[in-house]
């Protein structure tokens, strides 16, 4: 196994377990790294095993394509084709010019490929170039458990970024209020820590998201006092062709709906949150009916009463790993060619992190990344188009799918006029929009990175993640995705160059769970020292355990 | 009336002790801190540095750091990603968590 070229998968979500089983299954060997304790990401999110849950499928759709993910996922386990690094946050990946790995010295074709340079065509690689560029020249550099003091390094041959996304929430007054909490995030912790944020929920913004919020919350006991959307669902009317590509997504939109009368879920389409009240704690909203301009009805606002509001205005892609290695984005979403090959040879990206289209999106990307790095990571040539063709035509439907769906949610037009100048826009570093306003008209910034410099919106601890788009849209700068060096805050000592080196398939699945195990400690290899080793647990003892319990 | 634990059919091992600003709470294995913490019904547990605001779950996923708590004296950890462990001792935390 060990000499077969090894691609590094970051993020176990949809489109990362594919790209990790489709490339396993083409003779690569994957190591696939993520930061949760269970692999699944944000769409099959499981509850903690010890949770010791017998029914998480009422938690979840499309348990049936959970089930076959996670039953290939075993099996590539078990044969030791995959390996699951989980609580492994990559805080950056680092492209190395070294010695040859062992794919690069078996392919005869081009050589070494400079950073920047774009990949070449499938055409001049032909069969026995490794297109993917100079293989074994990967760092992947992690931080450990939910502590993350210690780091690991991890060669690669190439990358495969998964990286997933974030919600995106534009401010408005009193959305800093303990109980006003992300739609993705309630979900998350409903999904993973079966807790309810509250009881009176208020599902608020816009995107697709919010219906599996809304019936999620509703189902698992929550009153849901309603569901506020500021997009006119019937506008998607307006996108016929893209509808008529992907019948099966209106039907899964009816099937939300159905579900949201059961549960005596008012809808309001084509309405806002315009203020969140409370004093320590959120306990009410009001909301208004928007005019056709998306702008606030004058009469048409209302208090509802709720102890949490759960809010999104759609998701922004997870692009700080493409951005340290030097991958081009188009727009805010890492930029991909036709097999998913980002334009630094070796990396690939699938998934949210190219652009948010859901979660068959990601799957199909990942299908078609996860084959496109296996064929050029052992010299082979891509599959002939007519093969590869079924996935290619899913991810292009799925694509202006997504797009019409974006067109039709993008926030209503008179956001940025309702936050009022007190309204803290930065969260980190309490930077209000009248500050962030008067950076533009009072001291002339023309850019989000003058903004920032000038007001210290954006460097606190999230950098910017949160406020990004609420500065660009508050100030009319263009939306652009700030470089961040890491994507986790690194602790020094790990900068410093103390982390332990990856030894590879032996050191099986190294985590930073409190609970003693002997697995990961009798190898040995991979922590270290004893004391390290000592709090080693291998996730498939997890995943073991998790099922014997069910 | 339901709840995500009936729902999923949840059957946690044994609730264990932990202390929220001195008071005990109960939490079940497996649940990060901000879960144990909403599932006492907490929602706060954070004030800013600037203006001394409430803060507590935001993103829910460790993006955001609104979640920040001090656990077993360690400040600034997020509370949204941290497993919680029997007996740990979780103090809110007032600005940067550095003051005492
Ligand atoms: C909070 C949240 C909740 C959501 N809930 C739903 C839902 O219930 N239903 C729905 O239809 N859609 C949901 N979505 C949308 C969802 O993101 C997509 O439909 C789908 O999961 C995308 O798949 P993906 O593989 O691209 O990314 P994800 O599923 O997001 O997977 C990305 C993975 O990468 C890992 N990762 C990211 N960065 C790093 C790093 N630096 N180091 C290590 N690991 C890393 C993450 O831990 C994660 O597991 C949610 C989105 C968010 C943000
Ligand atoms: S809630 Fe955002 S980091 Fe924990």
């Amino acid at each position: 196994m060990a000499d077969r070229p090894h691609l590094v998968v970051i993020g176990a979500g949809p489109a990362g377990l594919a790209a990790a089983l489709t490339a396993a299954r083409h003779g690569v060997r994957v190591t696939l790294v993520d930061a949760a304790a269970q692999a699944g990401g944000q769409f099959y999110r499981m509850p903690a095993a010890p949770l010791g849950t017998r029914r998480p499928r009422a938690l979840h759709h499309k348990w049936r394509s959970w089930e076959r993910l996670s039953g290939d996922l075993d099996r590539h386990l078990a044969t030791g084709r995959v390996r699951h690094l989980a609580d492994h946050h990559v805080w950056c990946v680092e492209r190395e010019a070294t010695e040859p790995g062992p794919a690069e010295r078996k392919a005869t074709g081009p050589g070494p490929v400079v950073r920047g340079e774009r990949p070449r065509s499938p055409s001049r690689a032909g069969r026995s170039g490794v297109a993917g560029g100079p293989v074994g020249a990967f760092t992947v550099h992690a931080l450990l458990g939910p502590r993350q003091e210690r780091g690991v390094a991890i060669r690669a041959d190439a990358v495969l970024l998964a990286t997933g996304g974030y919600e995106k929430v534009l401010p408005f007054p009193g959305w800093t209020l303990p109980g006003v909490l992300s739609a993705g995030g309630a979900q998350a912790m409903l999904k993973g820590g079966l807790v309810l944020p509250g009881r009176r929920v208020v599902v608020a913004g816009t995107g697709p998201l919010l219906l599996p919020v809304a019936t999620g919350l509703a189902a698992a006991g929550a009153r849901v006092v309603a569901l506020v959307e500021s997009a006119d669902p019937r506008a998607l009317a307006r996108a016929p062709g893209a509808l008529a590509a992907r019948p099966d997504k209106l039907a899964e939109g009816a099937r939300y709906a159905a579900r949201l009368l059961r549960h005596r879920v008012p809808f309001l389409v084509r309405h806002t949150v315009v203020e969140a009240h409370g004093g320590d704690r959120l306990d009410g909203v009001t909301v208004a009916a928007l005019g056709p301009d998306g702008r606030v009805v004058p009469g048409g606002a209302r208090r509802l009463d709720c102890d949490t509001l759960a809010v999104g205005h759609g998701l922004l892609p997870h692009t700080d790993l493409a951005g340290t290695l030097g991958c081009g984005l188009d727009g805010v979403a890492v930029r991909v060619d036709d097999e998913q090959r980002t334009d630094v040879p070796g990396v690939w990206a699938a998934g949210e992190a190219t652009g948010v289209g859901g979660a068959d999106l990601a799957l199909a990307e990942g299908r078609i990344a996860g084959r496109s790095a296996a064929a050029r990571l052992t010299g082979r040539a891509p599959e002939p188009r007519s093969r590869a063709a079924a996935a290619c035509r899913a991810r292009a439907a799925l694509r202006a799918f997504a797009a019409g769906l974006d067109s039709v949610c993008a926030p209503p037009a008179g956001w940025a006029e309702r936050v009022t100048d007190e309204t803290v826009v930065c969260r980190c570093e309490e930077v209000t929009a009248g500050t962030v306003r008067a950076a533009v008209t009072d001291l002339g910034a023309g850019d989000l990175r003058t903004v920032k410099l000038l007001t210290r919106a954006g460097m606190g601890w999230c950098q910017g993640r949160m406020c990004e788009p609420a500065v660009a849209g508050l100030t009319g700068c263009p939306a652009t995705t700030v470089r961040r060096p890491f994507a986790r805050p690194v602790p020094l000592g790990v900068l410093a160059g103390r982390e332990e080196r990856d030894n590879g398939e032996d050191s099986a699945v190294r985590t930073d769970g409190r609970a003693a195990s002997a697995t990961a400690a009798d190898t040995g290899t991979g922590t270290g020292t004893g004391t390290e080793a000592d709090r080693c647990e291998s996730s498939k003892d997890r995943r073991q355990a998790d099922t014997d319990r069910q | 009336m339901n709840s995500p634990l009936r729902l999923a059919d949840a059957h946690p091992g044994p609730s264990f002790a932990v202390t929220f600003d001195g008071r005990e709470i109960r939490a079940l294995p497996g649940q990060t801190v901000a879960a144990a913490l909403w599932a006492a019904g907490v929602t706060s547990w954070r004030t800013t540095r600037d203006q001394g605001r409430p803060r507590g779950v935001f993103c829910g996923i460790g993006v955001c750091f609104d979640c920040l708590v001090t656990v077993n004296d360690r400040p600034n950890q997020r509370a949204c990603l941290l497993p919680v462990e029997p007996g740990d001792t979780i103090r809110s935390q007032a600005g940067t968590g550095h003051d005492g």
